[in-house]
Formats: C-alpha cells, sequence, structure tokens
C-alpha cells in the first residue's frame, strides 16, 4: 500500500480500538477514582459482556438489528448487576482494603472466566453485525490532469466500525452528562473527592460503591458487546482489554477521567498505527514503556492530581 | 539409506495410486474390519484378560484448541468403539484416558506425566497443537512412555523429538505444502504473500512453503506472522504487496472467522487468488454471511470436510461412525461444524496403535519398548476402514507418515475436491533416524 491509504487505514482502525478502548478503561478509572481500589477482574467484567452480547442475540433470534438492540441494554445491565453483587458480597467485606481488593479481584477474574467456560463452552461466538457493508474510500493523487481521486485496494471500512467510531463519543457525553449535571454525579463525585466527609453528609457510601462498581463494569461489557460483532466471544478474550485499560489509565491519571479519554484515543490510535506500520508486538512494546517513562517522570499520571 | 527408502517407496507406490488401491485393497480393509461384530467381541474378550489398555489421551478440550479439541474427542471415542465391538486390542478392551491439557505446553508435560504415574496408562496420545507437542514430548522421552501425536508439524520427522514419540496418523506440514506448491504455482500465480500463525506450526508453514514455492519458480513476496490469540485483523492485510498473485493464509486460534471476514472486507471483491489451509477455517461453516468472497477460492484438506460424490463405502462409513452429515456438521446440530481434515488421523492413529500392539504381542507397560519397535516396523498403510483417508506409508526412521492431500474448491458455500496429490509428492529426505536412539 502506498503511504497515504495506508496511513489513513491505520487510523481508521485505531479509531475504532480507541473508541471500544475509552469506554473499557474509563469503568476501570470511574472505580478507581470513586472507590480507591484496583479493579483486576475488569477484563473479566469485559468479556462478560461480549459473551451475554452473544447468548442475548441467540436468544432473540429475530433479526441482527432486534438481537444487537437487546444487547445493547441488558448485557451491560446484567454485567452491572454482577459486579455490584460481588462488591457487596467481596469487596465490602474486607472493607475495599487495597491489597486485599487486589487479591480478592484477582480471585474474581478466575472465578468469572471458568464459570463463564463452564456455562458457555470454549468455543468463539460470533455476533451478526446490525448492520455491516462495506464502504471503500477514495484516495487523491497528482496526475496529469491535476488532483484526482481514486480507490485503492484495501483502503475500506465498514459500516459498522463507522457506527463504533461514532458510538463511543456519544456515551462519553451522556457519561460526562451524568457526573457534571445530575444528583448521582453529585454524589459520586463527592464521594470520589472524600468519602469520610460524604458519609457525615448522609451520603450511603456503601451503596454508590456498589453503584460505581456495577457502572464500572457495565461500561466495560458496552465496549464489549460494541466489539463483539467485529471480533468474537471468548471466554479467554478478558486479558488484552485489562492489560491495556491499565496502560491507559496509568498513562491519563489513575482516577481522572479527562486523563482516562485522552490516553485511550492516543493509546488507541498509536497501536493501530505502529501495528499497521511495524508490528503490533511493537505496538505493546512501546505502550508499555511509555508506561514505565509516565511512572518515573510523572507518577501521577498526565492528568492525576498529586495526592498528599 | 535415505535414497533407499526414497526408492522403496517410489516402486511401492506405482502400485498405490489412490483409485488403484480403493478399489482393491479397499476390499481387504472392509473385509478386516467385518468382524465389528459385538458377539464376536464378547468372545474375544472371554478369551483374553479383561483387564483394559489404557490409552491416555491429551485432549485440547479449553484453550485455543478447544474446538479441534471437541471433534478430536469424538472420533477417538467413536474409532475406540469400533475397536471395542471388534474384540478390542489383543482380546483386551481399550480405555480413553481423557485429559484436558488447556492447549498449554506446560500443563500439556503434566497431563503425560498423570497418564505415566497416575492413571497407569499403558501409552499417551492425541494432541494437536504444536507447541503442546513440543513442551510434552520430552516428559514422555524421559518416562519412557509412547507418545502418538496427531499434530502435523514437522517436529516429529526434523529429529527434534525422541524415539518414544510417533506421527503415525496425519502428514506434516512439510510434506503438505511440497505437495502443494506445484499447483499453486501452476494455477493460480507465482507471486504469493504468506499468513500464517507466529509459532512452531505456522513458522513449518513459512519456511517450508517458501521452500517449495521457490523450487517451483516462484517467490514470497512478503511473510505475515500473526499471533494466534490475536483478534483484529485489518492491520495486517495492509502489508500485502499489490502485486501479490496469490496470497497464502493458514489460520489458527479462536478468531479464525474474524480472519478471514477481514480478509473479505480488506479486499471487497478485488485482490489476490486465495490459497488456504483450511486451518483458517476448521470448525467454522463456510455458508456463514460474509465469507461469500471465498466462492472459487481454494483451500488444502487433509480430508474433505463436505461428502463428495465418490466417496468410497469405507469414507461413508467413518462418516457415519463418527457422527458426520454431509456438510461436515454433526447430525446432531448442523451449526456444530467438524475439524474433518485433521481429526480422522485420531481414528488412523488408533488403528495404527491397535496394529502396533497386535504385532508387538503387547501385554502391558514392560513391552512398551517392542510396541515402539513395531510401529516403526509398519510400512504400507492400505486404505479401508482402519484409514479412511487415503493410503500411506509410514517411514519408522523418521517416525512420521506420509499420504496423500486434497485440494478443494469452494463452490455454491461447499468445498468440492479438484485435484489430490499423490504420497510420493510429500517426499523428502530423511532428517533423523530415531531407531538409532535407545530405547
Amino acid at each position: 500500500m502506498e503511504f497515504g491509504p495506508h496511513l489513513m487505514l491505520a487510523m481508521l482502525e485505531g479509531l475504532v480500538q480507541a473508541s471500544v478502548l475509552t469506554l473499557t478503561a474509563l469503568g476501570l478509572s470511574l472505580v478507581f477514582g470513586v472507590m480507591r481500589v484496583v479493579n483486576v477482574a475488569h477484563g473479566e467484567f469485559f468479556m462478560l459482556g461480549a459473551v451475554f452480547s452473544w447468548w442475548i442475540t441467540q436468544a432473540v433470534g429475530a433479526s441482527p438489528a432486534l438481537g444487537f438492540i437487546a444487547a445493547l441494554l441488558l448485557a451491560p445491565l446484567l454485567v452491572g448487576l454482577i459486579a455490584a453483587l460481588a462488591d457487596w458480597l467481596v469487596l465490602r467485606r474486607i472493607e475495599y482494603d487495597p491489597e486485599r481488593t487486589i487479591v480478592a479481584t484477582i480471585g474474581l477474574l478466575y472465578i468469572i472466566q471458568q464459570l463463564t467456560l463452564m456455562s458457555f463452552g470454549p468455543d468463539a461466538r460470533p455476533v451478526p453485525p446490525p448492520f455491516n457493508s462495506r464502504i471503500a474510500l477514495p484516495w487523491f493523487e497528482w496526475g496529469e490532469g491535476g488532483l484526482s481521486l481514486y480507490w485503492p485496494w484495501g483502503l475500506s471500512i465498514t459500516s459498522y466500525k463507522l457506527f463504533v467510531i461514532l458510538a463511543a463519543p456519544a456515551v462519553l457525553a451522556a457519561l460526562w452528562l451524568v457526573m457534571a449535571r445530575s444528583r448521582l454525579g453529585l454524589v459520586l463525585r463527592a464521594t470520589r473527592i472524600d468519602g469520610e466527609i460524604a458519609r457525615t453528609f448522609a451520603i450511603p457510601v456503601e451503596k454508590v460503591y456498589a453503584l460505581v462498581f456495577g457502572i464500572g463494569a457495565a461500561l466495560a461489557a458496552l465496549g464489549a458487546v460494541l466489539v463483539v460483532p467485529i471480533q468474537q466471544a471468548h471466554y479467554l478474550m478478558g486479558g488484552d482489554p485489562l492489560l491495556l485499560s491499565f496502560i491507559v489509565v496509568i498513562i491519563g491519571g489513575l482516577g481522572s477521567l479527562r486523563g482516562t479519554v485522552l490516553a485511550a484515543v492516543l493509546i488507541g490510535m498509536s497501536d493501530g498505527i505502529i501495528s499497521v506500520f511495524f508490528t503490533p508486538t511493537l505496538a505493546k512494546i512501546i505502550a508499555t514503556l511509555l508506561v514505565a517513562m509516565v511512572l518515573v517522570f510523572r507518577p501521577e499520571g498526565l492528568f492525576g492530581e498529586r495526592r498528599a | 539409506m535415505q535414497g533407499d527408502w526414497t526408492m522403496k517407496r517410489k516402486s511401492l507406490n506405482g502400485a498405490l495410486t489412490r483409485r488403484n488401491v480403493l478399489k482393491g485393497a479397499g476390499a481387504l480393509g472392509a473385509a478386516g474390519a467385518a468382524t465389528a461384530l459385538p458377539g464376536v467381541a464378547r468372545m474375544a474378550w472371554a478369551a483374553g484378560s479383561d483387564q483394559p489398555i489404557r490409552i491416555g489421551f491429551q485432549v485440547h478440550r479449553t484453550g485455543i484448541g478447544a474446538t479441534y479439541g471437541r471433534w478430536y474427542e469424538r472420533v477417538t471415542n467413536a474409532a475406540t468403539r469400533v475397536i471395542n465391538e471388534a474384540g478390542g486390542i489383543n482380546g483386551r478392551p481399550v480405555e480413553i484416558v481423557a485429559e484436558d491439557d488447556g492447549t498449554d505446553p506446560k500443563r500439556g508435560a503434566e497431563v503425560v506425566e498423570k497418564f505415566a504415574n497416575q492413571h497407569e496408562c499403558d501409552i499417551a496420545y492425541g494432541t494437536l497443537f504444536s507447541h503442546v507437542v513440543i513442551g510434552s514430548a520430552p516428559r514422555a522421552g524421559e518416562l519412557k512412555i509412547p507418545y502418538f501425536v496427531v499434530s502435523e508439524g514437522h517436529h516429529v520427522a526434523s529429529g527434534m523429538l525422541n524415539r518414544y514419540t510417533l506421527q503415525p496418523g496425519i502428514t506434516d506440514v512439510k510434506s503438505q505444502v511440497q505437495a502443494m506448491a506445484p499447483f499453486v504455482a501452476e494455477n493460480l500465480g507465482r507471486k504469493v504473500t504468506m499468513i500464517f500463525p507466529d509459532f512452531a506450526f505456522g513458522h513449518n508453514h513459512r519456511d517450508f512453503f517458501s521452500e517449495a514455492i521457490t523450487a517451483q519458480g516462484g517467490e514470497v513476496l512478503e511473510k505475515i506472522a500473526i499471533p494466534p490469540t490475536e483478534t483484529s485483523f485489518t492491520k495486517y492485510f495492509a502489508r500485502i504487496p499489490r502485486d501479490t498473485e496469490v496470497l497464502y493464509h493458514v489460520m489458527v486460534g479462536p478468531s479464525v472467522l474474524t480472519f478471514v471476514k477481514e480478509m473479505g472486507e480488506f479486499f471487497g471483491g478485488a485482490g489476490p487468488a486465495l490459497f488456504g489451509f483450511i486451518d483458517s477455517l476448521e470448525g467454522v461453516d463456510i455458508a456463514t454471511p460474509g465469507l461469500e468472497f471465498l466462492e472459487g477460492s481454494y483451500f488444502w484438506e487433509g480430508m474433505p470436510r463436505y461428502a463428495q460424490p465418490d466417496d468410497p463405502d469405507y469414507v461413508k462409513y467413518y462418516r457415519e461412525q463418527v457422527g458426520l452429515d454431509d456438510n461436515g456438521a454433526s447430525v446432531d446440530d448442523p451449526k456444530d461444524v467438524s475439524t474433518n481434515a485433521h481429526m480422522f488421523a485420531c481414528w488412523e492413529t488408533l488403528f495404527t496403535i491397535k496394529k502396533g500392539m497386535e504385532d508387538a504381542g503387547y501385554r502391558g507397560p514392560q513391552d512398551r519398548a517392542a510396541l515402539i519397535e513395531a510401529v516403526e516396523a509398519i510400512d504400507i498403510m492400505l486404505p479401508g476402514r482402519e484409514h479412511p483417508q487415503g493410503a500411506k506409508v509410514f517411514n519408522g526412521r523418521t517416525h512420521q507418515v506420509f499420504g496423500e492431500q486434497y485440494i478443494s474448491r469452494v463452490k455454491k458455500g461447499r468445498l468440492e475436491v479438484q485435484h489430490h496429490t499423490a504420497i510420493e509428492e510429500g517426499f523428502y529426505p530423511d532428517e533423523v533416524d530415531y531407531t538409532k536412539q535407545p530405547l
């Protein structure tokens, strides 16, 4: 491929990845921001979202579009409920102690993964996209007659991928509205800033924690519902989203939503571009190196607040 | 010595062209399997020991090989039932002791160890993924437990493993691709780009197909390695050079359907001719929406997935026993598509184990060395109920079998066999003589 169309293809692929990553990483960041706990099982909530999406589409059966809408509504809800339940049963009892939470969520990771394997089996499950047509994209070149358009081989995107790229900002905007404008957002922000003081103002902090843990997982599940018509649902798919989410959240600043979004776009795009021009392994190496650099020179992340 | 071996096989093969053997010796195979009468079985067991022969079955029930594992297990159970109904082995019933290896090399070695020390198995058998074989075989060698793999990798014949590891059921990748290269060069093109999974099995494809196509006057323009756990593929396709005439693809792992779909979306109806190893679509229905672009493209198959009009009786018998419908899916669930291009080899390996044990007069673990020697002495395998994929030649020195390969074309969403290669097209000089290693 020539450089121009190649770069454009890389950027489109990067944007799809960045969109899904933004939602997934936001979930992780939200949980850390409000609850100060590191959720190692986050990738498994992503996987659950994907597997439930397959399960719901199968159950609806009718048209792929109907199944997709049902999955879009139900899968994040189900995953959110499971996460809230896990919070209530496990994390609350260990009082959100940072070290014990890490160990507990590692346990949660394996429980969710193995239960999924036992109930849904080891196969990769495809989910039909609600709509999918290939859109060939033109490129320009300087010919004898000046500037002209042509359609290079391979430069294309599908309508569904385009939808994913547009859906992520829409969800982001909705989340921002909730956080900034609603009473719920006020409660969340208050709990994030200081849980103790929030409690004295009669905010039921434990319920807020369960809710936040649920919302965090639901965001990961939403990302998975969006991506699963492009990829496939599989019980081992939670590893990569977890790693990338951690990278994004560390670079962006733990708990900073703005930083998370910017870092997700940065990592998603660079991963797409470096993968296309070099190798996906190099993309991961560079992202991890970036994390090391951030940790050394700016441990609070690009947008994180310094804590005393 | 090698030359002698090849010459010998060539002369044998003169008489061993597929259709000849099918017609002539096929009757022989059918006669052998005609003992498949339950009454005879009971009588035979009464005559021998009723202690079962225990075959440790290392199976990919979970992990990236799970689709293959499910079908390997079905075929293994079917073949075991057939063997037991015909009187078992040396008058003893066969018992399969299955253990999941998670498609993981470390776990694979542990499973082999369990077979030898804990389950008291006579032999170990059944592994597919090459990294699991490579991880497990050294342990099998140390424990001196015969280890029959069904893997395709060149690792057995390359000499990197040991005398206790044998591959008598399926042709290795080196032989397969050597037989494919002339067809690709003559019918599809000579400028090839290769896409393959980035582990031992894929590297076999990369190295040996490059060699083979160069020998045909072709060249490989680009070699694109993809990790088998990858989930998104468009970024790799962008590296395919514009002057590619043939795209050679072979992919494994949970995302093979995404791989092929994205390949179709990338080219959008244009693009080079496609030649794939059916691995890229094992366990996946060719008629899945989004795969229409494959119409007219070619695939290697170890054994045809779809029932062919000229299938001999023993192929029909095999498909019936395994539970395959005409589309190569499960008779119980048409969506459960098989991995027939590989799994036939489980059936054949079990019958080869049976023959080896009978030739060696196998009684128990004290006869393991005699079993290895008896299998090494096996030479020609005639097509029939025991070997439904076709005739084979086993090389006792390299512990590797050689067989015919099928090239099929997608027509109306089905694979139709267009060409099959002769056994000798896959021969190459020996790279090891395991019989010189101590037992």
